[in-house]
């Protein structure tokens, strides 16, 4: 299909969503990702039966995580596409790497290198 | 076992916002089967928690640990070497737990990560319902295996009362009326006659009504 998609994303591969924990959701924000989209199985179909409903529930609760701790829960979201929706996965990657270009970078990371940057200073100073 | 539900995230960034350096103390025990304590709860809570204080540009070491059982001195004992680093810790471990953490380690600030609720059984995952109140004279045996003081609202140990309305209690169409369970039971048990025995008054010094507990087993004390 050759299709193209912008190159602002890194895809981690899982045998099944079922695997993507809240954990990792929430670690690949403390990586400084500015954004996260967990990408499963049309639901009713997965190989495990209840894998990508399990992801549901999880993108769900780091959405109300992220919402209460100042990232905003927009910044995670989750698809369900078939192996034969390939076009759609690159409309997808477009439409969300278009969604945070307009959020900006996350708060994460301008705030982790401001406080290495008034770290620093503080070493000399003490 | 015990069930306990998460407390508000917002009340928790609440209670250890002043502070530097904090401990995610879990427990592997009973809350780590409703997924409010155990590790993965820590990794979660303390991920939520770092990335709050990143965000606010505060530099808070937030660290994780999970015991196997918080109401244990030997389990709990396991942090004797490293409390001393933290300004407070956060127990995801239930009351119980939250309170043996701080006794033992007296001189921190342990703030409960859990709202403990009742001892229950897992109906399904995600849905705990109360089977036990720790009344101290179990009358299991008497009703049919099921526990009137638990699931009685009114905990009636002769039931059951008007309120009962084709199977439910009058407080809640949602809970079912204990007295028609244990009739029910009774009935497929061929033991109907037990409602011709009136329960006679409950001694309830052995429940909360005699104070704090204390079990003394000395056959097994050293």
């Amino acid at each position: 299909m050759r299709l193209q998609y912008p190159p602002t994303v890194r895809i981690i591969e899982v045998p099944c969503t079922g695997k993507v924990d809240i954990i990792h959701l929430l670690q690949a924000f403390e990586y400084g990702a500015d954004g996260v989209i967990v990408v499963g199985c049309m639901e009713g179909d997965c190989h495990y039966q209840k894998g990508n409903l399990y992801a549901k529930t999880r993108v769900k609760r780091a959405k109300e995580i992220l919402d209460k701790v100042g990232l905003g829960g927009e910044r995670v979201a989750m698809f369900n596409l078939s192996s034969g929706m390939g076009g759609r996965f690159a409309e997808i990657i477009k439409e969300m790497t278009n969604k945070i270009l307009e959020l900006g970078p996350s708060p994460v990371r301008g705030a982790a290198a401001k406080a290495k940057a008034t770290g620093a200073a503080g070493e000399v100073t003490a | 076992m015990i069930k306990a539900k998460p407390k508000p995230l917002e009340e928790i960034i609440d209670n250890v916002k002043d502070f530097n350096k904090l401990l995610i103390a879990g427990c592997d025990g009973c809350v780590t089967v409703c997924e409010a304590g155990g590790l993965k709860e820590v990794k979660i809570l303390a991920a939520a928690l770092r990335l709050y204080f990143t965000q606010a540009g505060k530099q808070v070491q937030v660290d994780e640990a999970s015991l196997t059982r918080q109401c244990e001195k030997e389990y709990l004992a396991q942090l004797s070497d490293r409390m001393d680093g933290y300004d407070a810790a956060v127990s995801l471990a239930c009351g119980v737990g939250a309170q043996y953490l701080a006794e033992m380690y007296n001189h921190k600030i342990v703030f409960p990560g859990v709202d403990t609720c009742f001892m229950g059984v897992n109906e399904e995952r995600g849905l705990y319902s109360e089977r036990c109140q720790a009344c101290g004279r179990c009358i299991l045996a008497e009703t049919g295996g099921i526990c009137p003081i638990a699931r009685c609202s009114k905990r009636m140990l002769n039931g059951p009362c008007g309120g009962s309305d084709k199977g439910k209690c009058e407080i809640n169409p949602d809970i079912p009326c204990a007295w028609e369970l244990i009739y029910e039971r009774l009935k497929t048990l061929g033991q109907l006659d037990r409602f011709e025995r009136p329960v006679e008054p409950k001694d309830w010094s052995t429940s909360r009504d005699g104070g704090p507990r204390k079990i003394v087993r000395e056959d097994l004390r050293i």
